[in-house]
């Protein structure tokens, strides 16, 4: 019997690339690693990069079994939107916080299964059926809002941006255990071998008994959930609902960092845990080169740099001959 | 033709490994000019690794290929075809949608100040087919010719291209009696010119029929090369396999096997414009064998059956119960299983494990929250692909990576594993060896005398007629006559089929 082999686990790129991105902002800042205590609150720039990763790894845990379906989702940076719209209005209107909440996961919720529809049974490709919400999805944001930034001061809301358990920042609470949750679920259900098993072939799948109508649906629903978590984390962080600028272009870093993480666009096989770590390495890069003193500029560059980089030491060719040389050396 | 002329192109002591696998193992091959040289052997034999080789797509592991009596090293099929060694496979790898003459000189137009010339290529493309014995319109898109034309423009373009050697990698498969007789003509001109032609093909007679030598291969290794003027086809049959043929045809106590009650019943099942309503019953330990000719509704009846298509009358009962199945999914839950006849469209999952790929009608089954542990999934795989001796270094590999009738008895140990009531298997051992071929008809009638009902679609009437209770005849997407007993003859069933010509006249 196989077990995992954590070796193996940590050669893997991705560990690579992210400890080098981390060795180079520590070179580049000495004081990268430090971490202090604050008011019950941890800060310093490690803590930085995993809470201001949070919402991209967020909608990469519901990308990642998108993608893992041969499917896409674009609309994930709208629903954030949407979802930060609908609470921040509930609650300036005076409902209570949880009700504001709930209510902005249902609608979450609702994007996700409108997007299924399209998928599964209208049959429209994953790429337009998402470009729908995506391009729908600010305008439907911004007539919730009204065409302003709604601003708010609910202390629930602001906890959910800002707060902290424990020391540890809530982003960073809630992107774990959605992580380590939804992992449990597809590696202890079968879910995850059956969203592997159609996104490989669905006409197969539905041979061998596979209902991939629903699966799909739970696929997009859960990524359109996890695209609402996202959007409430970013409003409660600026304290208001920007129709216009909330989770802009994020849907494309959390398609970059499935894809850094290893999980085919062809789909099949996945990994949360790697595409949480792809998340991780977009935001040490961007955090790096804002504390370096470069300038924003400089960032797309840098990153798009890099990502070139791991692609090619992720492919299948170059990571037989370094694993052939790797071996050959602890011959020697 | 040059009898015992040196090789024009040659292995030697070829080695192929693929992990820990030898999947060639100091094979020698040589073909002459003007030679036909079939190339035989088993599933996972090595036929394609060493064909790989030779047109480029692989590079052997030692060994030397030598082509013209100078060592080469192709570094892949473009080259090896620059070098004169071009390929046709079974399926065409053309552009349907372009016309017959573009896509003989596609890549390689004439031009005249860059522009091409359509009236020259069109002259030129007349006059090489007619070469081939073979005037058509060049002008019409490729794609409105049948395989057997479109693969005569593929030898051409190949030989046109390359010109030395050309492999043949299972031409025929798809092409009926008149339409092989079309394609050997033009071998036999290839040959006539001096061409070396390897030829790969799972139809013993066709080998017969066409060529010179035959090299034989079984796991990796060489068995033999022999003019086939000195070998009878059981010599040949006895070299692939290592033994005698373990399925003898006179197998016809099968109809006096004892039946047990009716385990499913279809009544007037049918689906306008797929399939005129018919209605069947299949008893325990019982085959029904269905013939008929491609179109007539044979798959369409097993879709229905087992709800790929939702049938639009008739009711399905298991067990005396009527159930419903509007779906694969319902089938399944019913204990039916299908193995379809386009395997890598409808079957395998490429990409996913051996393992996997038995445990997955299983757990579909299941539900999403029973999940398989892995010792659990490891023992039904492990079991199961046991029983039906399928071949794989590893369950952990892979799918992709076995051959056909391995693929094949993969996707048969799947709807083992459910432990079905009915199994429907359409084109068992279509694309598969000589070999795995007997295993299959062997493993269906041991399924047979374990109680399970079956149906089994098959164009093979010699096979159909080896392991079948009863046989329903299709035509014109209907039932049209059911066969028992003595009826059960290749003579008795291809009237049933030709009937349908008589009537029409």
């Amino acid at each position: 019997m196989k077990r995992v082999h954590w070796k193996a686990l940590l050669l893997r790129p991705q560990f690579f690339a992210l400890a080098a991105v981390l060795l180079i902002n520590w070179l580049l800042f000495p004081g990268f690693f430090d971490i202090t205590l604050q008011d019950g609150r941890l800060f310093g720039s490690v803590i930085d990069v995993l809470n201001r990763g949070a919402p991209v790894a967020i909608l990469a845990i519901g990308m990642t079994a998108v993608i893992a379906t041969k499917g896409v989702d674009l609309s994930v940076g709208a629903v954030m939107a949407i979802a930060g719209a609908v609470a921040a209005v509930l609650v300036t209107g005076g409902a209570s916080a949880v009700v504001a909440v709930a209510a902005a996961l249902a609608v979450g919720v609702l994007c996700g299964l409108w997007n299924g529809v399209l998928v599964t049974y209208l049959e429209i490709q994953p790429i337009i059926a998402t470009l729908v919400l995506m391009v729908a999805g600010r305008g439907l944001a911004q007539l919730v809002t009204e065409g302003s930034i709604v601003t708010f001061s609910d202390p629930v809301l602001i906890f959910i941006g800002t707060g902290a358990v424990l020391g540890m920042p809530m982003p960073i609470v809630i992107a774990s255990v959605l992580a380590i949750g939804a992992t449990l679920i597809v590696r202890k259900t079968a879910l995850g071998l059956l969203i592997e098993a159609v996104g490989v072939n669905r006409s197969a799948a539905r041979f061998a008994g596979i209902s991939s109508g629903l699966l799909l649906m739970v696929v997009y629903t859960f990524a359109g959930f996890c695209a609402a978590t996202s959007g409430l984390i970013v409003a409660g962080d600026i304290r208001g609902a920007d129709a216009n600028n909330a989770g802009l272009w994020l849907e494309l870093d959390a398609i970059l960092a499935v894809v850094i993480g290893g999980t085919s666009l062809l789909g099949g096989r996945f990994s949360i845990p790697m595409s949480v770590v792809g998340a991780l390495i977009i935001q040490a890069m961007n955090t790096g080169i804002l504390i370096s003193g470069f300038s924003p500029e400089f960032n797309l560059v840098v990153k798009s740099g890099v990502i070139i980089l791991i692609l090619v030491l992720q492919a299948p060719m170059v990571a037989q001959s370094l694993r052939k040389r790797f071996t050959a050396e602890r011959k020697a | 033709m040059v009898v015992g002329a040196e090789p024009v192109v040659q292995a030697r002591g070829i080695v192929k490994i693929f992990g820990q696998h030898r999947a060639l193992d100091g094979v020698d091959f040589s073909v002459r000019p003007g030679e036909v040289h079939a190339l035989l052997g088993e599933n996972g034999a090595g036929k394609s690794t060493l064909i790989k080789i030779l047109t480029g797509a692989y590079q052997p592991d030692g060994g030397e290929v030598i082509l013209d009596g100078a060592a080469v090293r192709f570094s892949d099929p473009l080259d090896a075809q620059r070098h004169g060694i071009g390929t046709v496979y079974q399926e065409v790898n053309l552009l349907p949608n372009r016309s017959v003459a573009e896509n003989l000189f596609l890549g390689h137009q004439p031009t005249r100040f860059g522009i091409v010339q359509r009236r020259v290529i069109e002259a030129r493309a007349r006059e090489l087919l007619a070469g081939y014995g073979l005037e058509i319109d060049v002008r019409a898109e490729l794609g409105s010719y049948s395989v057997a034309v479109q693969q005569i423009v593929a030898i051409a373009r190949a030989v046109e291209l390359s010109g030395k050697v050309l492999v043949l990698d299972e031409p025929t498969a798809s092409l009926d009696r008149n339409e092989v007789a079309k394609m050997f003509e033009v071998v036999a001109r290839l040959k006539a010119r001096g061409l070396g032609i390897i030829f790969i093909t799972h139809f013993l007679d066709q080998v017969f029929e066409i060529a010179d030598r035959v090299t034989i291969l079984r796991n990796g290794k060489l068995i033999g090369t022999k003019a086939l003027s000195e070998v009878t086809a059981t010599d040949v049959v006895r070299m692939m396999l290592g033994k005698d043929l373990a399925f003898d045809h006179g197998g016809v106590g099968v109809a006096e096997a004892v039946q047990g009650p009716v385990r499913v019943e279809f009544k007037s099942l049918g689906r306008q414009g797929k399939v005129a309503p018919f209605s069947l019953a299949l008893h325990e330990g019982e085959v029904v064998g269905v013939a008929g000719l491609l179109g007539s509704g044979r798959t369409e009846m097993a879709r229905l059956m087992f709800g790929v298509d939702s049938a639009d009358g008739g009711e399905i009962s298991v067990g005396g119960k009527v159930v419903s199945i509007r779906n694969p999914a319902q089938a399944v839950a019913a204990g039916f299983g299908f193995c379809p006849e386009d395997r890598k469209l409808d079957g395998i999952f490429g990409e996913l494990s051996v393992r996997e790929n038995i445990i997955i009608a299983l757990q579909a089954k299941l539900g999403w929250f029973r999940a398989l542990n892995r010792d659990e999934q490891n023992e039904i795989a492990g079991s199961y692909a046991e029983a039906l001796d399928i071949r794989a270094a590893d369950y952990e590999m892979p799918v992709k990576l076995l051959s056909g009738g391995n693929q094949q008895k993969a996707i048969l140990a799947r709807w083992l594993a459910i432990d079905p009531n009915f199994l429907i298997l359409d084109e068992p051992t279509r694309g598969i060896d000589v070999g795995a071929h007997a295993e299959i008809v062997r493993t269906i009638n041991r399924l047979r005398e374990e109680g399970l009902a079956l149906l089994v679609i098959s164009s093979e009437l010699d096979e159909v007629v080896a392991y079948s209770n009863r046989i329903v005849v299709m035509r014109d997407r209907a039932m049209v006559a059911e066969l028992s007993g003595a009826d059960i003859a290749p003579s008795v069933i291809v009237a049933a089929i030709a009937e349908n010509q008589g009537g029409r006249a």
